[in-house]
């Protein structure tokens, strides 16, 4: 652990020389792999939730993608590797970085959809009902009524999406990409223990900031009527988030 | 005034739950649909907004019918209150309230000024305005649900059990509150209930329902107490028809006697000299009742002047122009055996004996049975 702390600390590694990028880099390069695919999961998921969720039809297709989950990823990663690239005559990085994207995208549809539709068909049908009964059209009552009610749900989704994907692109280093996978593999090939334990200190950390942040989403645009915060005004609820992060640090 | 022609609803899976109903709302009233659970109460109600589309059949709003209106353009212009109130839970109270407003592209500033408004007619202080639907009682939430039903001032209301999940004594409070409010604005209004008591206390027409969906009876309130058409209609209404009856008849002129009072605050002694069957009535400086001191009470009292804790309470109060119910429940119910009859403003004017009062009910049933004021309407 301190042999971790010595590389995390040591000025070389935050700095890119040739060949060889620092720290910073490769957190961005994990970042921009991760972001990416869950904005493309989001793209693909959110919406078909609610429809899935609105309509009530089409609700195999939130098992079936639930099942997906059960694929192993590394060997999806290699199949894909071997079926896909071969196709992709895209210069620099693409060949590697289509199928690791698929992998990742495939790994954050599942949550994003399955809370996203939950969200939505857990509305109290009282409610629901009272929603249409005052002349709101479909469209109105998802997006009035269905989804800030669900918005909860959704986000808690994406959550688990974003510290899934996080933890996982390290796979891209596998591929030969960047991101902080590398010191996990490039590590794990030099028996460079104090390498590998800071890059899996490195990927917690980023997950748990980008899980900060999102938290701190959620409780700014989730209603206070349903989560239960009364009387929260923007200041109490900056204050809260403060309170949090004070408490996050201290196991940390 | 809505109109039902010969509505028939089969839901898929051949339940017919209403069967060829053919029934008028008169505008400006309320007509209570009641009946046992599952006889279409509410399907019939669903109808008129069209939640329910009928499977054959019409149902007109004056004189338009509701099929011809696109769904939610038709909505918007229908109040609707269910028993499980239905408020947004993400939305504050006032932004409940405007919502069918807000809906209807009113500007924000004005629907929350009508939306604050609105709050304070049913009985709500306007301190509740930013709370959320969490955050209040039962009640209230029934109370927010009225509120928003009015909102948009829609001439016709559906009101589907709107206070059947709250206690007794709220619910009593509510049933008040909505006949003074529906006094005021006068909508043409459908009510469904299970409880006849609601719907004998709140309709100017009562449809009594049979389960199958066909329509037993439609008659006002006393007509229904006096002549149930059938068994079903008779066993529904219940046992104490004929008390329930009395509270349509109104008394005119009251044969009361002069009722001996002493004022709160005078000697004791005084109200020993005026007891009268072993009991004297207690009045305010107004001369308004304020309940019955005994004799033993007069004996036993720490003070030597009358104070309000040796008050027998019991005892209700008849108004002068009140319904023989009224009276003949302050006669049975006066711990002197005198019933107190008091004028508008709540000021003695006397007392009545339970023997009296039987006689006034005599007195009314040998003359012809029929429909005092409330009910029969174009
Ligand atoms: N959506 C539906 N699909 C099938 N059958 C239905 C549906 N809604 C109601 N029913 C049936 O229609 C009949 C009438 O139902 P309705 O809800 O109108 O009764 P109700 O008089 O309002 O009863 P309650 O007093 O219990 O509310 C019942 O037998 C019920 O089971
Ligand atoms: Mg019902």
């Amino acid at each position: 652990m301190s042999n971790a702390l010595t590389w995390l600390t040591d000025p070389v590694n935050w700095q890119d020389q040739l060949g060889t990028p620092g720290i910073p880099t490769q957190l961005g390069n994990h970042l921009a792999y991760s972001l990416a695919a869950v904005a493309i999961a989001t793209v693909i998921a959110f919406p078909l939730g609610l429809l899935i969720g609105h309509t009530g039809r089409g609700t195999p297709v939130v098992t079936f993608a639930n099942g997906l989950r059960a694929l192993p990823t590394l060997g999806l990663l290699i199949l894909l590797y071997v079926v896909v690239s071969p196709h992709i005559s895209g210069r620099g990085d693409a060949p590697y970085l289509v199928p690791t994207e698929i992998v990742l995208v495939l790994l954050a549809i599942p949550p994003v959809l399955g809370n996203t539709c939950a969200g939505v068909q857990n509305v109290d049908p009282a409610v629901r009902d009272a929603s249409v009964g005052m002349g709101m059209t479909g469209r109105e009552v998802l997006f009035r009524v269905e989804l800030p009610i669900a918005l909860p749900l959704v986000l808690s989704g994406l959550r688990s999406a974003v510290l899934q994907v996080v933890a996982t692109a390290t796979v891209a280093a596998y591929v030969g990409l960047g991101g902080i996978g590398r010191y996990l593999y490039d590590g794990l090939a030099a028996r460079d223990f104090a390498q590998m334990t800071g890059g899996a200190v490195l990927v917690a950390a980023l997950a748990l900031v980008l899980d900060g942040v999102l938290a701190g989403v959620q409780r700014y645009a989730v209603s206070p009527g349903v989560s239960g915060r009364f009387g929260t005004g923007p200041a109490q609820a900056g204050a809260r988030v403060a309170e949090a992060a004070g408490k996050a640090s201290v196991p940390a | 005034m809505i109109v039902f022609e010969s509505v028939t609803k089969r839901y898929p899976g051949g339940t017919v739950a209403v069967d060829h109903l053919d029934l008028e709302a008169p505008k400006g009233r309320i007509t209570v649909l009641v009946g046992p659970s599952g006889c279409g109460k509410t399907t019939s109600l669903r109808m008129v907004n069209r939640m329910v589309e009928p499977t054959s059949g019409r149902v007109l709003i004056d004189g338009a019918d509701t099929a011809a209106s696109p769904p939610a353009a038709l909505r918007r212009g229908i109040g609707y209150v269910i028993q499980h109130s239905g408020l947004l839970p993400h939305r504050t109270v006032l932004d409940n309230i405007a919502t069918v407003p807000l809906l209807l592209g009113t500007d924000r500033r004005r629907a929350r000024s009508r939306a604050m408004e609105l709050l304070e007619r049913v009985g709500l202080t306007p301190a509740l305005a930013k709370r959320y639907p969490a955050q209040l009682s039962g009640g209230q939430q029934q109370r927010v649900g009225v509120a928003r039903a009015l909102a948009a001032d829609p001439p016709v209301m559906l009101m589907d059990e709107p206070f059947s999940a709250v206690d007794p004594v709220v619910r009593e409070q509510l049933q008040n509150e909505f006949l003074r409010l529906q006094e005021e604005l006068g909508k043409t209004i459908v009510f469904v209930t299970h409880d006849i008591d609601e719907a004998i206390k709140l309709g100017d027409r009562i449809a009594v329902l049979r389960v199958g969906g066909r329509l037993a009876q439609v008659a006002s309130p006393a007509e229904l107490l006096a002549r149930p058409v059938d068994a079903f209609v008779a066993a529904f209404v219940g046992r104490d028809r004929g008390y329930r009856a009395l509270g349509f008849a109104a008394v005119s002129s009251l044969p009361f006697e002069r009722e001996e009072t002493v004022r709160l605050g005078e000697a004791l002694a005084t109200a020993r000299d005026r007891l009268n069957g072993g009991w004297v009535l207690v009045v305010d400086a107004e001369d308004r009742p304020q309940g019955w001191l005994s004799e033993d009470g007069a004996r036993l009292a720490a003070q030597e002047t009358v104070t309000e804790d040796a008050l027998n309470l019991g005892g209700t109060l008849a108004t002068e122009d009140g319904s023989l119910r009224e009276l003949l429940d302050a006669a049975l119910s006066s711990p002197s055996g005198r019933g107190v009859v008091t004028d508008g403003e709540g000021r003695l004017l006397g007392s009545i004996s339970p023997s009296t009062a039987v006689r006034l009910i005599e007195e009314r049933s040998s003359a012809p049975a029929g429909a005092p004021g409330t009910g029969e309407e174009a």
